[in-house]
């Protein structure tokens, strides 16, 4: 089964590759057989997780009966399937979409505003706060110096409420260099982690199947 | 009845999601447990949505017989084998050695593993097309990525020695660009980002954004 699985694997990988000659029958029928698989996973998973350990066991084990409120709302969502009676649907969504909204305008404030200022504002001449005076190194003062100013920067850069001309006008200029050097540095990071993954299925093709590799 | 319930059970929602945070003691912190365990339950049912609807869609394409119907009727099968395993293991469906977990390593991990290599491709091909040094920014961005591509490859050093520079120099230039300007701009990109979910998520409780309803 283990042999089978690896040509299998192999044909897989062949045929999603093959698209790079051209769109074809092989590459469908895989990209088929990944969204039918991924789907059913899916399917699968949450049920067991959710449907049947979440709910069902916590019903009949814990007689836990609020959550047949949760199931409720979970059962209105799948009512969209039935066009005459789908704006049922929308109860279970406002849920979601409520309690989302209500989390993030905590969370996101705490983590990505107040967690990232605190983070921007090091102490210039020491590695940390408590630190001696000008025991930092040059690569440690120049790295925060950069990280201060280029952060700031950058949001002047996105306030538009007033003109980007004088003073402002060129820190938001060396704001969109700094955005531009991070998009640049980013996609270098993303094009290297897909490289990897394509390295991973290399491996298996001249490794695991063929055994060219050791 | 059709928006103004939904409109409701958003504002009564998030609201209560605000002050659990401020009050954690009962019934906040047990009425948090409860919705957090409603959504999770809500969340799969979203997922199943989803997958019946695919299943709608190809069963549709099948009997009207649209071009390439064939490959719907393979979406049908993989989903029914996949789902009819899963569902016949039972609970451990994904203990090693069982069919689910077979399926899980020989077909979804080579499938989905591909699929983002190939990305590698589209990627390079794009940005050949995409990045010109028109402009500073756009040389700037290019110079980025330049390096930090160059400084994830053991080449990228051995290039810097050939240029009489010392060794690992290329790489230092990556981590330092990834340390320091990049992390500046991630910064203030996800400053930006947070203000503007903040100011969203408040329009959402109040009733003013109310897109997510549609338009009935």
């Amino acid at each position: 089964m283990e042999i089978f699985g690896t040509w299998l694997a192999a044909f897989f990988t062949l045929g999603i590759i093959s698209f790079l000659y051209r769109d074809n029958a092989w590459y469908k029928l895989c990209e088929s057989i990944f969204v039918g698989i991924s789907a059913g996973y899916w399917f699968v998973t949450l049920f067991w997780d959710n449907i049947h350990g979440l709910f069902w066991e916590r019903i009949t084990e814990r007689h836990d009966y609020w959550l047949l409120i949760g199931a409720s709302l979970g059962l209105m969502m799948l009512l969209r399937l039935i066009p005459p009676i789908g704006w049922i649907s929308r109860w279970p969504l406002s849920f979601v979409v409520g309690a989302t909204a209500g989390l993030y305008i905590i969370n996101y404030f705490a983590s990505n505003v107040m967690v990232q200022v605190e983070n921007t504002l090091m102490p210039l001449f020491s590695a940390k706060f408590g630190d001696p005076l000008f025991s930092a190194s040059p690569y440690s003062i120049v790295g925060n110096i950069v990280v201060a100013a280029g952060t700031f920067t950058g949001l002047v850069y996105f306030f538009f409420s007033k003109e980007h001309k004088g003073a402002f006008g060129g820190m938001a200029k060396i704001g969109i260099w700094t955005i531009m050097i991070t998009f640049g540095a980013s996609f270098g990071y993303t094009v290297m982690s897909r490289m990897s993954l394509l390295i991973g299925r290399m491996d298996f093709i001249f490794g695991d199947w063929l055994g060219l590799i050791r | 009845m059709r928006r103004e319930i939904p409109l409701l059970i958003t504002a009564i929602v998030g609201i209560f999601f605000v002050l659990q945070y401020f009050i954690p003691h009962p019934p906040f912190n047990r009425l948090n447990g409860w919705f957090s365990d409603w959504f999770s339950i809500i969340g799969a049912c979203a997922i199943w949505l989803g997958a019946l609807n695919l299943i709608r869609i190809s069963a549709d394409k099948i009997y009207r017989k649209r071009s390439d119907w064939g490959f719907s009727v393979v979406i049908i099968l993989s989903f029914l084998l996949i789902v009819v395993i899963g569902f016949k293991e039972g609970r451990d469906f994904r203990n090693p050695g069982s069919g689910f977990d077979w399926l899980y390593n020989f077909i979804y991990t080579p499938l989905s593993a591909t699929m983002f290599a190939l990305l590698a491709f589209f990627v390079a091909s794009a940005s050949y097309r995409a990045f010109r040094a028109r402009n500073l920014e756009a040389s700037l961005l290019l110079v980025a990525a330049f390096l930090v591509m160059l400084g994830r490859v053991p080449v990228g050093d051995a290039i810097g020695v050939s240029l009489g520079l010392p060794e690992t120099n290329i790489s230092k230039v990556a981590v330092w660009i990834m340390n320091t300007i990049n992390t500046a701009g991630q910064r203030a990109i996800l400053i930006g980002i947070a203000l503007g979910v903040v100011s969203t998520s408040l329009r959402i409780i109040l009733g003013i954004e109310r897109s997510y309803l549609g338009s009935e």
